[in-house]
């Protein structure tokens, strides 16, 4: 299997009126085509740095960050984002939202089969009742839901995704966790997810990579061992239960070690 | 016109009713000489017979057309600069004193020049009104511009957006805001600096003849042009208000 992505001994640090910010630190690792990488660690540890260096919107301060073979130059429609903050672009309904990207030049998409892409993702994401709505009327999964769609419609090969499910209820995000699954089996995508549930990672992933409180160190990187296509079933597994409270732990390890880092700012006599 | 509107409109027209009878209470209490303050019916008669007979319509319209023409030069030209100042940082740290420094001239202090510059005919007003809505537009422009998050520009690159679509896309949306919140800002202080512009020897307009009957202390004038300007300015801000309701339903405002 070919390398798509590689992120070679990278690290970043961000200039602050308190001095250097250390966020990545000597990272390496590579994602193969076909990969699906979930990225777990404590909050505010540089997770989301570390996706928009792919992403093409942060450069490395010392270090190389690759895609296909070449130093990432800046974002490109085939490195699809769904952000964190969703992103929903306000002054367009929804649907015009999900259409966006169909109607760029880059993605080559003819006006006849944008009207039947919309209606289809408008479809999956349960958002059809909604196509001529603002985003102002929407609520934060729906923004969520639609954040999503809008990046599936233009069908990128390597999806980045911050949190995609975040703001989901357990119903809704375990059918888009199924949906995903389902598409990346169909279109074969490649895809680093960020995110703070040991069991959506597992569930999800074929590699799961851990990382340290900040700056952003890697502490593990566990192989999945469940064969795609997956479904819920393997979440009874005894396997998935080991792994998950291997995970658990050094997830909770790295917590600590951050709230160990605050502890100054904190409640103290 | 249903309950709700009703009550609205009521709700309006009370602080005027209020004002109105602060007015008759202030001429009869006997603090003030009555001569001093034309009673509000004196005042609505003079209205009348100026409308009928002095021809304040056409005083009207040359006011309106001159801060018409003030702001939409001004705001023409506001808009692409406030635009490359919020834009680029650069531009701004270059250009930010000198344009604090120009807005912050009254525009008044500048009739002097402006009429050995460009004498005492249209084009003086003119030049007045474009200053002022220009300076006050264009602040307002840079401001609102330089607040636009990245975020979105950075969906649309993610989705293969190229320059031209960014801005076509991205950035004409987001600017249209500030430039409607500019057109306001230019419109209100336009307004305020007609009068000035109008004490250059203008033969019309309201600031012209506030200007003429304060030589010969025709109060009940006077407060016939104060009024007029000032329902004017209120009525191009409603509609502003109604135009800008309507290209931005989109927006999440706390007060719809
Ligand atoms: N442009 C920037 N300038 C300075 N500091 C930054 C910048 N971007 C991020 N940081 C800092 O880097 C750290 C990591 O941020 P990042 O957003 O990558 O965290 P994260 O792991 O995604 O957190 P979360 O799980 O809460 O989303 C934070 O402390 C943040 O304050
Ligand atoms: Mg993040």
């Amino acid at each position: 299997m070919s390398t798509r992505a590689q992120f070679d001994k990278v690290s970043l640090s961000f200039e602050t009126p308190k001095g250097r910010l250390n966020v990545v630190e000597d990272v390496s690792y590579d994602i193969n085509d076909g990969d699906f990488i979930a990225v777990i660690g404590p909050s505010g540890c540089g997770k989301t740095t570390m996706m928009s260096m792919l992403a093409g919107f942060q450069k490395p301060t010392t270090g190389k960050v690759l895609f296909d073979g070449r130093p990432v130059a800046g974002p490109g429609p085939e490195r699809g984002v769904i952000f964190q903050e969703y992103g929903v672009f306000p002054w367009l309904t929804v649907k015009q939202n999900i259409a966006f990207g169909l109607t760029l030049n880059a993605n080559h998409v003819p006006t006849a089969e944008r009207d039947a892409i919309c209606e289809h993702y408008l479809g999956l994401m349960g958002l059809s009742d909604f196509a001529n709505s603002w985003p102002k009327h929407l609520s934060g999964g729906m923004r969520q839901r639609l954040a999503i769609a809008r990046a599936y419609a233009v069908k990128p090969q390597f999806l980045l995704m911050d949190e995609p499910f975040g703001a989901l209820d357990a119903q809704t995000r375990s059918n888009m966790q199924n949906l995903l699954l389902k598409v990346l089996e169909t279109e074969g995508k490649t895809v680093m997810l960020i995110t703070h549930s040991v069991e959506e990672a597992i569930y999800l992933a074929s590699r799961i990579v851990v990382v340290t409180a900040r700056p952003a160190r890697i502490k593990e990187i566990i192989d999945v061992p469940f064969a795609y296509p997956r479904d819920e079933s393997i979440q009874e597994r005894p396997e998935f239960a080991e792994l998950r409270s291997h995970i658990r732990q050094l997830v909770m390890d790295e917590y600590r070690a951050q709230q160990a880092q605050m502890r100054p700012v904190s409640f103290s006599e | 016109m249903n309950g709700a509107g009703l009550r609205r409109l009521g709700l309006g027209l009370i602080p005027w009713i209020g004002a109105i009878l602060l007015w008759y209470t202030v001429r009869w209490s006997g603090f003030v000489n009555v001569s001093l303050i034309p009673a509000p019916h004196q005042v609505a008669a003079k209205f009348f017979e100026l409308l009928t007979r002095e021809g304040l319509l056409i005083d009207v319209f040359a006011s309106t057309r001159r801060v018409f023409l003030g702001v939409a030069l001004g705001i023409l030209v506001a808009v692409p600069v406030g635009f490359l100042l919020g834009w680029y940082r650069p531009a701004r740290t270059f250009a930010d004193p000198m344009i604090n420094f120009f807005r912050a001239l009254p525009p008044i202090a500048l009739i002097p020049l402006v009429i050995v510059y460009f004498g005492v005919d249209e084009l003086a007003k003119l030049v007045i009104l474009f200053y002022a809505s220009f300076f006050s537009g264009v602040i307002v422009m840079y401001e609102g511009v330089s607040q636009i998050t990245p975020l979105y520009i950075r969906v649309a690159q993610t989705l293969g957006a190229n320059q031209a679509e960014i801005f076509r896309k991205v950035i004409i949306p987001l600017t249209v805001p500030h430039i409607l919140t500019a057109l306001r800002v230019a419109l209100g202080v336009a307004w305020a600096t007609l009068v000035a512009s109008e004490l250059i020897a203008a033969q019309r307009g309201l600031g012209a003849m506030i200007q003429n009957a304060s030589t010969y202390f025709l109060l009940d004038v006077i407060y016939v042009g104060i009024i007029c300007i000032g329902l004017i300015a209120l009525i191009m801000d409603l509609i502003l208000r109604k135009v800008t309701a309507r290209l931005l339903v989109w927006q999440d405002r706390a007060i719809a």
